[in-house]
């Protein structure tokens, strides 16, 4: 237990100095590091202060392609990294040629601060693809806004580091961590563009209420700790197994604070009002990844922290998820509808996204992991496809998202307003795209938890929601009036497709239409990727301070007795 | 043979990519040619398979699984497709006019500019009705169903430069949203009770459900077949769906898409055997009021394609009669012989408005078998097929519904009958107007112009002539001068004016279709002769196919042979009656004698599409921003207004606007607060 | 003495409740940032109180934590708001309304 902060001070070296910032004390034991289950970590931090470092050595002699090019490397790099844990965790004894080391089979490293098993490794291996796709999008967007310097890639890697460590964390500190690391970083790219004042006014929003509500989740931690007396979600498990606290509202309140946290991140409703306008003033490949990467990290502290940790009072959470659930589709449905900015349209679309995976992790079943994994995995491509497109019709300045700068689109630009329509139908759950078959998972787990009016609600909510993506559409392939045409010179209209653009453009397509005709694949991979809490082998010296030893706090006797200190 | 099954979708999928990927390229016409290379090779392949299905024997029931689709636990999707007696019919034809359907296209499309786009969508088009009909479980028709929906949208709206294309491909659209919501519903539900959504396994166990859950099933399969059949009263997207090129009539809202609602009514027949007796009586009561309702409406119309939708409407309310009344095989008699000879009548009129420059009026028309010999014969044909005159085909396939119609009640068999004369009315009235009355173009044409004063519209207001011309009236300033040709407002008919214009003949790739069309409308009836058992050929081959549907598995009592020979002399007498009289009413062209016949309730479609437009602009638009008030008024007013609270008295009750950080944050602290509270109940609960 | 770690909590709340309502209220980006750093720190107090009451130096060891993220989230904060305070001088948070709807 009170080898708890040399732990901390392993689990996140991009934050502090390293090992030696923990002075011994007495009572502190240095645990073992498995160095290679925080490769991905690592490489995904080390790169991004390295690219700091080289650039601000050797300013203008690496071009701005140079950079995403990096980027990508660095994100193969750290996917790399993971995949033999995925190996390691489903127990196989090579990866080709490669010799995996045991331990076989889902593991805790650094004093179970950090857990390795098939869902952590998903995300990683998700938020990698995230990170891939912005910097394809983000290259000639930056270029063409006159964004210098590498800081755009920097921080989108530092973003990716704190989302993986989020994915992996298995103590409520570590996830604070990761969900700070994630969030500082985006808070700036956020605002990254200078030039647009909404860009920095949705850095500012971003800001203030991202700090408002990580406040609240911290509280809801440290109600968790005062309840329980760890932060360690194995040992609070191990705790809850043998002693159920007979008054735990500190800990259901914590839980509660903690879920507004999350919930921000993850932009369900009520937490959701800063979206709409941070997706419409951040630049859009930014928006992309706020709508994918952060998504994922932000769904994954959820699953860990409440499925993981406090799976036992799931009958607690649970109808509070349904209501943040439903009120996420219903809401993201029904005000996206009413909306004439198509980022906007797009934020909303995400909450109603987030509601159907709130639906998947309500239903606190294997089958529900599933079907939130398939649908982050898919969303990610459909999301990611849309700002990109978004991001190439916003033109110079990155303006043109009203629903009116649409029109004629198909006409001037009939690959992109193709491709968009795929993107849409893929989101609103059409047939034959991947939308469909994750909606259809979320929903399927809904009905088998027995959350039938979940499951109407969210097919409602489908129904309504098709009307945002159909405007769109209908946009894009109305004529545009003469006088209108007129108006714009036709060079204006046409976009050039720039090389990463349409790469990450054609992978987002191919994708949702590859797993929308066979799902199978992803979707057996998704459920091989299943979260588990390990405890970790005690070492010897440790053996004092493990989970036996722990008492909750109860409120009604407050210890009086003398700290020893 | 029947291995080759997956091929008859694959081969237009597989045309709807190159057109796609490569359509521009190949250009004018050679896509075109490609696209019917595609279609025609589909049409192959479902022979093959038909021929194979024929040769199996027994049980006739063939199933192909391709791949599972959505694994989840125990239960699987399949992409797999089911062959039997129903669907091996409904490929045939489909794919046999389909193919027909795009020759013609090649010819009537060679002037656009999105030629090769057209053939794409038809491709896919083709390629979603045979997903529809081939599926092995409901969620496959499903996905085809929605996939003919979208491709008709597309279609529809081809022309989107004109605005009322973009809104009637709207309105379509929305109305068969109406209709998916019934069918997802009655899918849901089947997958609850049976935990699959095979055939194989869904239809022979409907019969064991509870009564009223396959009531529930079976209305909501209804509902869905409803709106894509355009049965009442979602029927008002199909009238406006004939704004697109009318091969697109021919094909999706005339020959094919329209009938998926009665083949899902048919497949589904076991459901519908399985529920309550009111429910058969429902198709029924609807099918036949549809049919009487669409058919006075064509009564009146003038536009040439909008009296074929009429009938179309009226002609798809046979055939749920024919579902109501249990005679399945009728309906899909009747689908077959309608497939035949209404898509010879849209490409009939097709090819009237093509040679006719566009000109859509039939007003404008009259003489014209002169200069259209081959179209004139093929459409005469065809209007004595869907008049009922024996021995066309149309007459065999409506007598058999009507005599099942009135052993189910005799009120909707003689409503029927009804329907029945005022179709030959309708049809004869139409054919007359287009091709015998006086010719009312070219050199026939007197231009006048009226000076529209204030007294004139009012004047002009008396007596059913005007009633076009006080609707143009209305649309221009008063005092204006509005050029009148042959006594019409002359808007949109400038191409006809031109004294030396001559309507042509369309060409080769147009008249083969119209020949083969009206060939098989002629013969078509020959499928299921009434005479003897043996001569119901449909009959027994859709056997197997239909068995289920019928009450303890055992075909119900048909029409005794007298009954028979009554309704044929009857619909005999009727259709003749029709016919002549209207061909007494309309044959020498005047206009002011027809415009008694043509009462403006009826011009208006009984007002109804009207209604609902004005219902949807007025009411239902003023729920939708009563919502929107809602949501900006009550709840940011209750977000703000636990601001003000909070903010203390000294600001008073100051709005907070949208778009400031702090009032949301102030939404996030009360979400908060409702989590926490949320989680405190449980906490007090214990 | 008994009951002061009850006080503690009981401060910590208020503290924290004052940042939020701050955060609400005041309409300075600068003074919303001091507010978030409030709520920061009045759950460090309680992190604090509980390690003291759980005899347990994680409680002590996670404030260090929370310092290092609220420095790094200040640096951020202030770099914004002076990129945006640069364009336009004297700015309060409600003038950040281009975004809305």
């Amino acid at each position: 237990m009170s080898s708890l902060a040399a732990v901390l001070a392993q689990a996140a070296p991009g934050l502090t100095a390293g090992p030696a910032a923990a002075a011994p004390t007495p009572t502190i034991t240095v645990p073992d590091i498995e160095w290679t289950a925080l490769l991905p970590i690592l490489v995904l931090g080390l790169g991004a202060v390295l690219l700091l470092t080289l650039t601000s050595l050797a300013r203008g002699t690496v071009t701005r392609s140079g950079y995403a090019i990096y980027t990508v490397l660095v994100a193969t790099g750290a996917m790399a990294t993971a995949a033999p844990l995925w190996g390691r965790v489903h127990a196989w004894d090579h990866l080709g040629k490669w010799e995996l080391s045991p331990p076989y089979g889902p593991f805790s490293a650094v004093a179970g601060a950090i857990g390795v098993d098939g869902f952590s490794v998903f995300i990683t291996l998700l938020i990698g693809v995230a990170v891939i796709l912005g910097a394809l999008l983000a290259d000639d967007y930056l270029r063409r806004e006159g964004i210098d310097g590498p800081e755009y890639y920097v921080l989108l890697l530092l973003s990716a580091t704190g989302g993986v460590i989020m994915a992996m964390a298995n103590d409520l500190i570590v996830l604070f961590l990761g969900l700070e690391t994630l969030s500082i970083a985006v808070y700036v790219l956020a605002a990254i563009h200078l030039k647009r004042v909404q860009s920095q006014e949705a850095g500012l929003k971003y800001f203030v209420l991202g700090g408002f509500s990580s406040a609240f989740f911290l509280y809801g931690v440290a109600m968790v700790y005062g309840a329980t007396g760890s932060t360690n979600l194995v040992q609070i498990k191990d705790l809850l197994a043998v002693k159920v606290p007979t008054h735990n509202a500190l800990l259901l309140i914590g839980l509660g604070l903690m879920l507004v946290g999350l919930g921000f991140k993850v932009a369900a409703v009520p937490f959701h009002s800063w979206s709409p306008d941070v997706y419409d003033g951040a630049p859009s490949p930014v928006a992309a990844f706020m709508a994918s990467g952060v998504k994922a990290a932000g769904f994954a502290g959820l699953t860990r922290a409440f499925l993981l940790g406090f799976g036992q009072f799931a009958s607690d959470w649970q109808p509070v998820l349904y209501f943040l659930a439903a009120a996420s589709m219903l809401v993201g449905a029904i005000v996206g509808i009413t909306q004439t900015n198509v980022k906007r349209a797009l934020a909303y679309s995400s909450i109603n996204h987030a509601g159907f995976m709130l639906m998947a992790l309500q239903a606190a079943s294997p089958k529900g992991v599933t079907g939130l994994l398939f649908y982050l995995a898919t969303y990610t491509f459909m999301t990611v496809g849309s700002f990109g497109i978004a991001t190439l019709a916003g033109r110079t300045g990155d303006g043109h998202h009203d629903l009116a700068d649409y029109r004629g689109f198909s006409r001037t630009n009939p690959a992109l307003a193709g491709l968009f329509v795929l993107f849409l139908l893929g989101q609103s759950g059409f047939p034959l795209t991947s939308g469909f078959v994750a909606k259809f998972g979320s929903i399927a787990a809904a009905v088998d938890a027995g959350s039938w009016h979940l499951a109407v609600i969210g097919m409602v909510s489908a129904a309504i929601s098709a009307f945002i993506y159909l405007r769109i559409i209908v946009a894009m392939y109305m004529a545009e009036s003469d006088t209108e045409a007129a108006e714009k010179a036709p060079k204006a209209a046409r976009i050039k497709v720039p090389f990463g653009a349409g790469l990450a453009l054609v992978a987002c397509a191919l994708a949702t239409i590859g797993f929308g005709i066979l799902p199978n694949g992803l979707n057996r991979v998704a459920g091989e990727a299943e979260p588990v809490l390990v405890k970790e082998p005690v070492p010897a010296a440790a053996s004092g301070a493990d989970g036996a030893g722990l008492t909750g706090l109860d409120l009604t006797t407050i210890p009086t007795t003398p700290t020893t200190r | 043979m029947l291995r080759l099954t997956w091929l008859i979708p694959a081969l237009p999928l597989l045309g709807f990519v190159l057109l796609a990927l490569f359509g521009k390229r190949l250009g004018n016409p050679f896509a075109g040619w490609v696209g019917t290379f595609f279609a025609t090779g589909s049409f192959v392949a479902a022979v093959l398979v038909f021929a194979g299905l024929y040769q199996a024997g027994g049980e006739r029931n063939f199933e192909q699984h391709l791949f599972t689709w959505l694994p989840a636990g125990d239960f699987s999707v399949d992409i797999g497709f089911l062959v039997d007696p129903l669907s091996a019919t409904m490929i045939l034809f489909v794919t046999g006019i389909a193919a027909l359907i795009h020759l013609y296209s090649i010819g009537y499309m060679h002037h656009d500019e999105n030629f090769p786009k057209f053939f794409a969508y038809l491709n896919l088009f083709v390629f979603s009705m045979l997903m529809l009909v081939l599926g092995n479980n409901l969620l496959l028709t499903f996905l085809g169903w929605e996939g003919v929906g979208a491709c008709s949208y597309f279609l529809i709206s081809f022309w989107f430069q004109k605005e009322a294309n973009a809104s009637a491909g709207k309105k379509a659209f929305i109305t068969n949203r109406v209709g998916d919501w019934g069918f997802m519903v009655a899918i849901f539900v089947v997958f609850l009770k049976f935990g699959s959504l095979n055939y194989s396994v869904i239809l022979p166990a409907a019969g064991g459900l509870a009564r009223t859950t396959a009531t529930f099933i079976a209305v909501m399969l209804f509902v869905g077949a409803c709106g894509k059949s355009a049965q009442i009263p979602l029927y008002i997207w199909l009238p406006d769906a004939m704004a697109g090129p009318t091969p697109v009539s021919a094909l999706i809202h005339a020959a094919t898409m329209v009938t998926a609602g009665v083949y899902l009514m048919v497949r589904c027949n076991a459901f519908i055997a399985a529920s309550a007796e009111w429910v058969s009586w429902l198709i029924a009561a609807v099918g036949c009021l549809t049919a009487f309702v669409a058919a006075m409406v064509g009564t009146s119309q003038y536009d040439i394609k909008k009296v074929l939708a009429y009938s179309t409407v009226s002609q798809l309310g046979y055939m749920f009669l024919a579902v109501g009344s249990g005679a399945y095989v009728a309906a899909i008699f009747h689908m077959i012989t309608h497939a035949f000879f209404k898509a010879c009548l849209f490409l009939g009129s097709g090819s009237v408005i093509h040679g006719m420059g566009d000109e859509q009026d039939m007003r404008f028309m009259g003489r014209l078998q002169r200069f259209l010999p081959i179209t004139s014969a093929t459409f005469i044909v065809a209007w004595l097929a869907i008049a009922g005159v024996p021995p066309f085909s149309g007459f065999w396939s409506k007598d058999e519904i009507l005599e099942f119609a009135y052993l189910k009640s005799p009120i909707l068999g003689f409503l029927g009958l009804v329907t029945a004369l005022i179709t030959a009315y309708y049809m004869t009235r139409q054919v007359t107007m287009v091709f015998w009355a006086p010719a009312r173009w070219g050199e026939h044409a007197v231009r006048e112009e009226v000076a529209l004063a204030p007294a004139a519209v009012v004047a002009a207001g008396e007596g059913e002539e005007a009633d076009a011309e006080a609707a143009a009236a209305a649309e221009v300033p008063a005092g204006e001068v509005v050029t009148l040709v042959n006594g019409l407002p002359v808007e949109g008919h400038e191409a006809v004016v031109d004294p030396h214009f001559h309507p042509h003949e369309s060409g080769p790739e147009m008249t083969i279709p119209l020949i083969v069309l009206a060939v098989l409308a002629v013969f078509g009836g020959f499928l299921n002769l009434p005479f003897t058992h043996g001569t119901e050929f449909l009959a027994s081959w859709l056997e197997p196919a239909v068995r289920l549907g019928y009450p303890g598995g055992l075909e119900p009592e048909g029409p005794s042979p007298l009954l028979k020979v009554l309704f044929a002399a009857m619909s005999t007498l009727v259709a003749a009656a029709g016919i002549a009289y209207a061909r007494s009413v309309f044959k020498d062209g005047d206009r002011a004698k027809a415009a008694r016949f043509e009462p403006a309730l009826l011009q208006d479609a009984w007002r109804y599409d009207r209604a609902v437009t004005a219902f949807m602009g007025g009411p239902g638009r003023r729920i939708f921003d009563g919502l929107a008030w809602f949501d900006r008024t009550v709840v940011d007013g209750a977000v703000n207004g636990t601001g003000v609270l909070i903010r203390s008295v000294g600001r008073g009750a100051r709005r907070i606007q949208s778009g400031y950080v702090r009032s949301y944050a102030l939404g996030v602290a009360v979400g908060a607060v409702v989590v926490v509270v949320l989680m405190a109940v449980r906490v007090l609960s214990f | 003495m008994a009951d002061l770690s009850a006080a503690y909590l009981g401060l910590s709340a208020a503290l924290f409740a004052i940042g939020a309502l701050g955060l609400i209220r005041r309409r300075n980006p600068l003074v919303m940032i001091m507010c978030v750093e409030l709520m920061l720190n009045a759950v460090n107090l309680t992190f604090v109180t509980f390690g003291n009451m759980l005899n347990d130096a994680a409680g002590q060891a996670i404030v260090f934590f929370v310092l290092v993220v609220a420095a790094a989230e200040v640096v951020v904060g202030l770099g914004i708001i002076v990129a945006l305070a640069r364009r336009k001088p004297g700015l309060s948070a409600d003038d950040m309304n281009v975004l809305r709807g």
